[in-house]
This record gives structure tokens, C-alpha cells and sequence, in this order.
């Protein structure tokens, strides 16, 4: 079934009673060509790609709960390519390149709205290091634009102008952005569904089969699943499953919280991040402001936040926008996110032979889905790593040559 | 929110330290004999357990000191606490998850 304005019509005759699920409830198979651990943006985009680019058919993604309900429920629908390092900047441009066509690819509104994204400088320091991130965007080929204090207070009319931390300069990115994250999840999930990849959530991967440096297969909580490659997108739980295969991985997992107000009427139309107060936010299209901040401060699987860091959040959203202390916070939650040392993603084969890694996005791994999903399809199907994601592999820990993206990322965690 | 019993101060707001990660990680040696692997192993790769987990804290705005903490990721309970260069301790009954 495709949507259409045709179904909308049809189905709004008949009630809306005849709406089909978008996706099957898989039964887990003896054997797959390719097992994805984790349902998330990443493992369903993974699989689509395998199905789509290269015919994979016979792939399956395991899910320990439901589907998209990790961290891709969980982030603040950011996408983005502001990045420093040429190797990121063409990882994450591509990605938004794709994120720009998805809806019409899945053919579901996956409401990605290109508001730009506003970097802020507070002091003459703020801003000759990012008139640097500026110049070397320029320099990586993506488009961004400079913007003086009187620009951007037009630009965010609530901003607090006598703000401890004054406004010098702001760099926006235009074509950046907010997704749904949601249908991001769903959309991948149906159009890989639709291809014959095999869903199957409430299946939690207890262990590996094989031995030896070798995975043949995975064990889980519905059984012994064998499989040509085992992939994992598993964000924050990477160490925990890696380790049942024996790996050692360079990840530290903490909580990252996001908070969410009433909704109000339109009020910020762009994604604005102030390096000085540790804090970003953007306003969905439902109403609600959606804000985000640093890590928690010690390393955690618990998804539920620390008060501390709520504090701190809300009092730097408030000192941007002294206007939003009448607001109620509607919800707050955290996810469990994979932080790297040098703050890039991890990708592509490992030591344990025919397992393949997906992790390391640490805080930001929402805007990466379909090229996360793109690049591991192509290493998955080939064998060969994609030419992107060859900068990001395991052994840079080793050999040393870093990708030190944490210089540019917009906030200190 | 944890209330950490600084071995210097007492009870203090976790607030006032800094997680410095885990600790008991041994530097290897000597220099020349060192593999990248290990070099590696050594810099980068961590335990990060969904359990207990051994880690060094600051009392950054307090008496400036290192200690030791066994605290669980999940709960965040804390079990025990403990000098810089003493050994692990025993955080759970015989079979030891950590």
C-alpha cells in the first residue's frame, strides 16, 4: 500500500477501519544472509539499503523492544552537517542530502523541515574559532552564511539581548534542520519490510554463535539464529553485546536528556545552539520546544537523567530566552549514547570476523541514519568498506590516525 | 542524584566531583616493549559494563583528592568506596557481574 492523497480519501470513506499494518510481525528464520542487531534508525536504514541498493533479501533486524525506540526516539531530531573535519563533513552531508529526498524515497512524510541550525559566538574568541568552523565548512562544500548580532536578533526575535553571554556573530547552516524522528524509524521499517526484510522485535540477542574470532550467528531470547554477517547498530549497548563476542571496544556509555515544553503557537522558527550556555533548541511543528544540553556526568545505562543536568539546561535555555520561564517542561527522558573519544562514529568490520560495527555516534547519531544506513549496507553487501565511512574504522585506535571532530562539535560534552 | 561520602569530607552533593572513568587500569611497559594494540588497549578501550563498574572521582570543588568508587550503572548505587591504590573490592555475593 502506498500512501497517497488517493488512500487518504478512500480510506477516510470506509472509516479508517482499513488502514493495514506497515509492517509484518516476523517470525525469526533458522538462517539469515544478514543479521542487524538493533531496530533503530541505523539497523532499519541498514536493512533497506541492503534490500534496495544491492537485493539482500534475506536480512533480518532483531530488536530487543520496539522498534525505534532507543535513541531514535529519543534525540532531539537534529540534522546537520556543520561538521570541521573534511572526512565528517562528506559523511554528514551526504546524509543530509539524503535526509533531503527520504520522504519522497520511503514515500512517507518523514517532515523534514531545512530551518537552518545557528551556531552562536559570545566572545571575540567564540568567534574567530568559528569564523574558522566557518571557513572550513566553505572549504569541505557545504553551504553556510555568517550572520551579524543585528541579523540574528531578527532572526530570533524572544532572544535575551542582555544576555550575560552577548551575542558577537552566528553561523547558520542553512539547509539544516529537524526531522520526525519517528517516521524516520517507520518509513525505513515498511519500505524494508515491503522489500522482504524480516522485522522482528521482542527478540533480544543474549549471545553469538561460533567461537574463535569467528561469528556464525546470534543467540537470542527466541532462539539460535544463524547468519552469513552480524551487523550491530546498538548505540549505547554496543560494549555490552560486543562483549559477549569478546571485543573491546573504546566507548563509554552515559545518559543524554532532552526535554520537551507545552506546546506553545510558533515562536522559534530555526535550531539555535549557544556554546556558552551549553544548550540547543528548536520548536516542533506541533508547538512544543524541544531543548537539549550536555551529558549526564558519569557513565550510566539508566534512561531516565540526572537532575543536575536539567538545571543546568533550563537555566541556560533561560538566559536565551528569559521569555520561555512561563513554559511547563512537559516530559524529559535520556538515552544511552555511545561517546568516542575523538567524537566520530565507528564503522565497518572488527576483529571478531564477520561482525560488522555501527556505533560510536555518541550524541549525535539521528542525522546519520540514512547515510549510516547507506554506507554499512555497502560494506555489508560488498565487503568492501564504503569509501566514507573508511576514515571511521576500528583500527584508527591503533594505528592513531584520530578523527578529532570534538573540537567542532556544538556542545562541550 | 547521589550523595557521595567523600573519604576526606564526608557527604557531599554529587555536584561538587568529577567522574574521572575507570580505574585499576595499568599502564604497560616498559615503553619499548609496548604494542600498538597495547598502546591502544590501554588508551582507549574501557570495560563499560551495564553493572558494577570501578571508577576514579574528583572531589573537584571540595578537598581536591582521587578516590575510588564501586557504583552500579544502573541504579547508580554506590557500594563502596575506597583509597586510589587499594584493590577492587567485593561488590556482589560469589559470582561477581562486574
Amino acid at each position: 500500500m502506498r500512501f497517497s492523497a488517493l488512500a487518504l480519501a478512500r480510506n477516510a470513506l470506509t472509516g479508517h477501519q482499513r488502514w493495514q499494518p506497515q509492517w509484518r510481525d516476523a517470525q525469526p528464520q533458522a538462517d539469515y544472509d544478514v543479521v542487524i542487531v538493533g531496530g533503530g534508525g541505523h539497523g532499519l536504514a541498514t536493512a533497506y539499503y541492503l534490500a534496495k541498493n544491492h537485493g539482500v533479501k534475506r536480512v533480518a533486524v532483531l530488536e530487543k523492544g520496539w522498534i525505534g525506540g532507543g535513541n531514535t526516539g529519543r534525540n532531539t531530531t537534529i540534522v546537520r552537517s556543520n561538521y570541521y573535519l573534511p572526512e565528517s563533513a562528506a559523511f554528514y552531508d551526504f546524509s543530509v542530502k539524503l535526509y533531503e529526498k527520504l520522504s519522497q524515497e520511503l514515500n512517507y512524510n518523514i517532515m523534514f523541515s531545512q530551518r537552518g541550525i545557528i551556531t552562536l559566538a559570545h566572545s571575540r574568541h567564540d568567534e574567530e574559532t568559528l569564523r574558522r568552523s566557518f571557513n572550513a565548512m566553505r572549504l569541505n562544500g557545504v553551504d553556510c552564511e555568517w550572520l551579524e548580532p543585528d541579523e540574528l536578533f531578527n532572526r530570533m526575535p524572544r532572544y535575551n539581548r542582555d544576555s550575560r553571554y552577548p551575542i558577537h556573530a552566528g553561523l547558520n547552516q542553512p539547509r539544516a534542520g529537524s526531522a520526525r524522528h519517528d517516521a524516520v524509524a517507520w518509513g525505513y521499517a515498511r519500505g524494508a519490510d515491503a522489500l522482504g526484510v524480516d522485522i522482528i522485535q521482542n527478540c533480544e540477542v543474549t549471545g553469538f554463535l561460533g567461537g574463535d574470532g569467528v561469528v556464525t550467528g546470534v543467540r537470542t531470547s527466541r532462539g539460535e539464529i544463524r547468519a552469513g554477517k552480524v551487523c550491530l547498530s546498538v548505540a549505547g549497548h554496543t560494549s555490552k553485546v560486543a562483549a559477549q563476542a569478546g571485543l573491546r571496544l573504546p566507548i563509554t556509555s552515559y545518559a543524554l536528556q532532552a526535554f520537551v515544553s507545552e506546546p506553545v503557537k510558533p515562536v522559534f522558527d530555526t535550531v539555535v545552539l549557544s556554546p556558552a550556555t551549553g544548550v540547543y533548541l528548536s520548536q516542533t511543528d506541533k508547538g512544543e520546544l524541544v531543548i537539549g544540553g550536555a551529558l549526564d556526568l558519569y557513565p550510566s545505562y539508566a534512561q531516565r537523567g540526572n537532575f543536575h543536568t536539567l538545571e543546568g539546561v533550563v537555566a541556560g535555555m533561560l538566559e536565551m530566552f528569559p521569555a520561555f520561564s512561563r513554559l511547563r517542561l512537559m516530559r524529559q527522558w535520556a538515552g544511552i549514547v555511545d561517546v568516542v573519544r575523538d567524537s566520530s562514529p565507528i564503522f565497518g568490520p572488527c576483529p571478531v570476523e564477520n561482525l560488522y560495527l555501527n556505533c560510536g555516534f555518541g550524541t549525535g547519531g539521528f542525522k546519520a541514519i540514512p547515510a549510516g544506513g547507506w554506507t554499512m549496507a555497502h560494506t555489508l553487501a560488498t565487503g568492501e568498506v564504503h569509501p566514507l565511512i573508511k576514515p571511521f574504522g576500528l583500527e584508527r585506535f591503533t594505528t592513531g590516525r584520530l578523527v578529532d571532530e570534538a573540537a567542532a562539535a556544538g556542545i562541550a560534552h | 542524584m547521589l550523595k557521595i561520602d567523600c573519604p576526606f569530607c564526608g557527604p557531599r552533593d554529587e555536584a561538587e566531583f568529577r567522574c574521572g572513568g575507570e580505574s585499576h587500569i595499568q599502564r604497560p611497559g616498559p615503553h619499548n616493549d609496548v604494542s600498538d594494540a597495547q598502546w591502544a588497549d590501554y588508551l582507549y578501550m574501557r570495560q563499560n559494563p551495564q553493572g558494577w563498574h570501578f571508577e576514579r572521582w574528583l572531589h573537584a570543588a571540595g578537598c581536591r583528592q582521587w578516590f575510588n568508587l564501586a557504583r552500579h550503572t544502573v541504579t547508580h548505587e554506590v557500594r563502596a568506596i575506597y583509597a586510589m591504590t587499594a584493590p577492587k573490592p567485593q561488590v556482589e555475593a560469589a559470582e561477581g557481574r562486574a
